[in-house]
């Protein structure tokens, strides 16, 4: 790609949750700005932009990853999954369902993200114990729950996607 | 908080990559994972005018095993390094320290070599080339250099790349027959950057090393003999004259006091892992 000008902006290709989208973006625009003010996916939450709540995060090609961090040039061409694409219709993915029998959120400012991480997690280790959720957990930071509820609910999800069950 | 303005460039190789740069020189910087730099950008901490990203070259990802080392490109991604099974059993310390460094969603885009390039006085992988007495590659227009840990880190965020300059691989030397290594941190909280770090290796013949990053402005290292009886003094000298500050998270006696314990726990650690 030819070197792009400050004020210039540019067409980008990139997969949102499964359907290809095309947007214009400037060098500067950040992954969750275009997000959520182009695109319209405003479940992705935005809390410090710089790295360090977790409230932003995405999957990007799979893995959790900060969309704060992330300049939206970066997205072209690659897989991008926001917690929009974690239910089906009105029917909660059994993270969601075990996050809401746990009161695993009261706020929800940091859920988006926190739901990101753990469905990423949970698809490359269906198995993952409870230091290894509390470790991709580590990466978020929750104001309201005391995070006990969040292990809890984690726990839940793990089994019930595991006995294949939508709501446990 | 958002970036100010900047050129932006996606290089479809490495000689595009390395020309761009030479031409921006103090202007211009290298854009890896952006775990560091895109925080910097957002504070305005940072205003290069052309931003060159080599995250996706293909000639810098690659990790090549050779003869004594792993050679890994500046495009190589912390998580694959993390989760490559074969690379933990031939950099065991770079394994045992990886899980350190921030979380799992700063690791899937932090490169190894863009930690280097940051340079920050407590990171894992600085100290691991420091431990190791690795050596980094860096590349200007068609001229190559390669910098030792002491050559490469100046002081604290501050190395030897010069303007127009950038890495392009790191080599971290292979496990050596019979040593033992290990690893250990104290942060406010998993993932935060360490108070103090501590890498000891203990090698076959009874002599070891203890390497310590968080106290100095670069990571700092301490040869043991075998066979002496005075470990805690040489490192209580040693945690003296690492020139501790106190700052917002720790005191500069707490510091030293971690050297002390934390060092030598790791070193005991090594010492029983030797293989
Ligand atoms: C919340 C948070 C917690 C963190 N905790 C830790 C921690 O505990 N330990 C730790 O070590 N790190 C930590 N980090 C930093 C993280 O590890 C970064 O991934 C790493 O420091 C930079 O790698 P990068 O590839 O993202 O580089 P970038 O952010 O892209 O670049 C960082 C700097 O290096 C330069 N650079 C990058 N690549 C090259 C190259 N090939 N040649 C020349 N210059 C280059 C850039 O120009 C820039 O100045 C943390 C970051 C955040 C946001
Ligand atoms: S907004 Fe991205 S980590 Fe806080
Ligand atoms: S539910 Fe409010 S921040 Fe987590």
């Amino acid at each position: 790609m030819p070197r792009m000008k400050a004020g210039e902006t540019r067409e980008i290709q990139f997969r949102l949750n499964g359907r290809e989208v095309t947007v214009r973006v400037a060098p500067r625009d950040l992954m969750h700005d275009v997000l959520r003010h182009r695109l319209g996916a405003t479940g992705t939450h935005v809390g410090c932009e710089h790295g360090v709540c977790g409230a932003c995060t995405v999957q990007v090609n799979g893995a959790p990853a900060r969309s704060c961090l992330m300049l939206a040039g970066q997205a072209d061409g690659q897989d991008i999954r926001t917690v929009e694409d974690l239910c089906d219709g009105a029917d909660l993915s059994p993270i969601q369902a075990a996050f809401r029998d746990n009161f695993a959120l009261q706020c929800g400012f940091c859920t988006a993200g926190i739901l990101m991480s753990l469905d990423a997690l949970f698809a490359r280790d269906p198995d993952a114990g409870e230091t290894a959720i509390r470790d991709t957990l580590s990466g978020h930071l929750c104001r309201c729950t005391g995070y006990a509820p969040i292990v809890r609910a984690a726990l839940q999800a793990r089994d019930s996607i595991k006995g294949g069950q939508t709501d446990a | 908080m958002k970036p100010a303005a900047f050129d932006y460039l996606a290089p479809a190789d490495l000689k595009e990559a390395l020309t761009a740069l030479a031409e921006a020189g103090e202007d211009g910087r290298i854009l890896a994972g952006g775990q560091s730099l895109v925080p910097m950008l957002n504070m305005r901490l940072a205003r290069p005018g052309l931003l060159v990203d080599v995250s996706r070259l293909p000639e810098l990802g690659r990790i090549e095993e050779r003869r004594d080392v792993i050679r890994i490109g500046a495009g190589v991604r912390q998580v694959t390094v993390e989760r490559r099974g074969d690379l933990a059993d031939m950099l065991p310390l770079v394994a045992q320290a990886m899980p350190w460094v921030g979380h799992e969603q700063l690791r899937s885009r932090g490169t190894i070599c863009g930690s280097l390039a940051h340079a920050d006085p407590s990171a894992e992988l600085p100290l691991c080339l420091k431990a190791l007495g690795g050596s980094v590659t860096l590349q200007r227009g068609r001229k190559s250099r390669t910098l030792s840990a002491d050559e490469f880190f100046i002081g604290m965020m501050f190395t030897a790349v010069a303007p127009g300059e950038m890495i392009v691989s790191v080599d971290f030397p292979k496990r050596e027959a019979g040593a033992g290594y290990a690893f250990r941190e104290l942060a406010r909280r998993a993932g935060d950057f360490a108070i103090v770090g501590c890498a000891a290796i203990a090698h076959a013949g009874g002599a070891a090393r203890l390497t310590v990053a968080g106290v100095a402005d670069t990571p700092q290292a301490l040869d043991l003999p075998s066979g002496s009886a005075d470990w805690d003094e040489r490192i209580n000298d040693f945690a003296w004259s690492l020139g501790a500050r106190d700052d917002l998270h720790a005191t500069a006696r707490y510091r030293r006091m971690l050297v002390r314990r934390l060092g030598r726990a790791t070193l005991e650690e090594a010492m029983s892992c030797r293989a």
